[in-house]
């Protein structure tokens, strides 16, 4: 009894290092991506902060193309 | 045109679209580029947005000459400064791109060079309108010169990186640019109906503010 669970045992632990083993290759095999973070739900925080910065400067253009506006209608008169 | 307002609504619309979908969609896992593939988006939407600024330009160049009516010399040159603006824009991206996977901010890869070499030729056509005082003149010796200068960007950046070995895709050593083996539908379709368009249209609504302030200084020059 003792010796099968004694060599259950060694089996298993074999079998795990070559898990550990067959993952290692696996991951050097796959090009590096931002998976994780971006599933961490991090990324958002990003796009969030890009998304302002692209709204703020269509708004400062807009602001632009109006101020040109009133111009080319007070030199119209 | 100049003064509606859809497209510029539309430049905003493509541009959160591009945004959106070029950091959450997928991308193909590619080595050494890793994530730095999204730059597809903005990196190289910034050189077709300067092609197209600089094809308005020459077009309005050859339109001075046919018709010798001064608005097209204005279009001409504000469409070139947008081009020039771009592609700085687009030099810039890249280096800081190169540096983190080809090693090095420049590395003499001959579509830096040719991009390079394209760039300056374009800024001695804003020194030599610079140099001539009389308007005509002016008009007519740039026009002229912006003609030669579109004709450059042939060799310099669409022959010439790819007869060499170039780190760049679409070289020698790497001959597939927009194939299967770089990037795939899901990248395409954000890149020409998201990026490409989107920013050009950015560029455009720059540049005609900038032709509307050229159209009312002429105005209060003459009335003045």
């Amino acid at each position: 009894m003792d010796k099968t669970r004694y060599f259950l045992s060694l089996t298993l632990i074999f079998l795990l290092g070559l898990a550990a083993r067959a993952q290692d290759t696996t991951a050097a095999h796959r090009p590096e991506m931002a998976d994780a973070f971006r599933s961490n739900g991090k990324i958002f925080v990003v796009i969030a902060v890009l998304v302002t910065i692209l709204l703020g400067l269509f708004l400062y253009v807009m602001r632009l193309d109006w101020k040109i506006r009133k111009l080319e209608q007070r030199s119209k008169k | 045109m100049l003064r509606q307002n859809w497209w510029k609504i539309l430049s905003l619309v493509l541009l959160l679209y591009t945004f959106l979908a070029g950091f959450l969609g997928a991308v193909p896992a590619l080595p050494i580029l890793h994530e730095t593939i999204r730059n597809l988006y903005f990196h190289v939407a910034m050189w077709f947005s300067m092609m197209i600024f600089f094809i308005v330009s020459v077009v309005s160049a050859v339109r001075y000459l046919r018709t010798m009516n001064p608005i097209f010399d204005l279009y001409s040159v504000e469409f070139a400064k947008s081009g020039i603006i771009f592609g700085l824009l687009g030099l810039s991206t890249g280096s800081i791109w190169a540096r983190f996977t080809w090693g090095a901010f420049w590395s003499n890869d001959p579509k830096q060079l040719g991009a390079a070499i394209a760039l300056l030729i374009y800024f001695a056509y804003l020194i030599l309108r610079n140099a001539v005082t009389d308007t005509d003149k002016r008009a007519r010796i740039s026009a002229v010169y912006n003609i030669f200068a579109f004709a450059m960007l042939f060799p310099t950046i669409w022959i010439i990186p790819r007869l060499v070995d170039s780190l760049h895709p679409g070289g020698l050593g790497n001959p597939a640019s927009f194939s299967e083996k770089d990037i795939d539908s899901r990248m395409r379709v954000v890149f020409w109906f998201g990026a490409v368009p989107g920013w050009a249209l950015l560029g455009v609504w720059i540049t005609s503010l900038r032709l509307r302030l050229d159209f009312l200084e002429q105005k209060n020059r003459s009335h003045g």
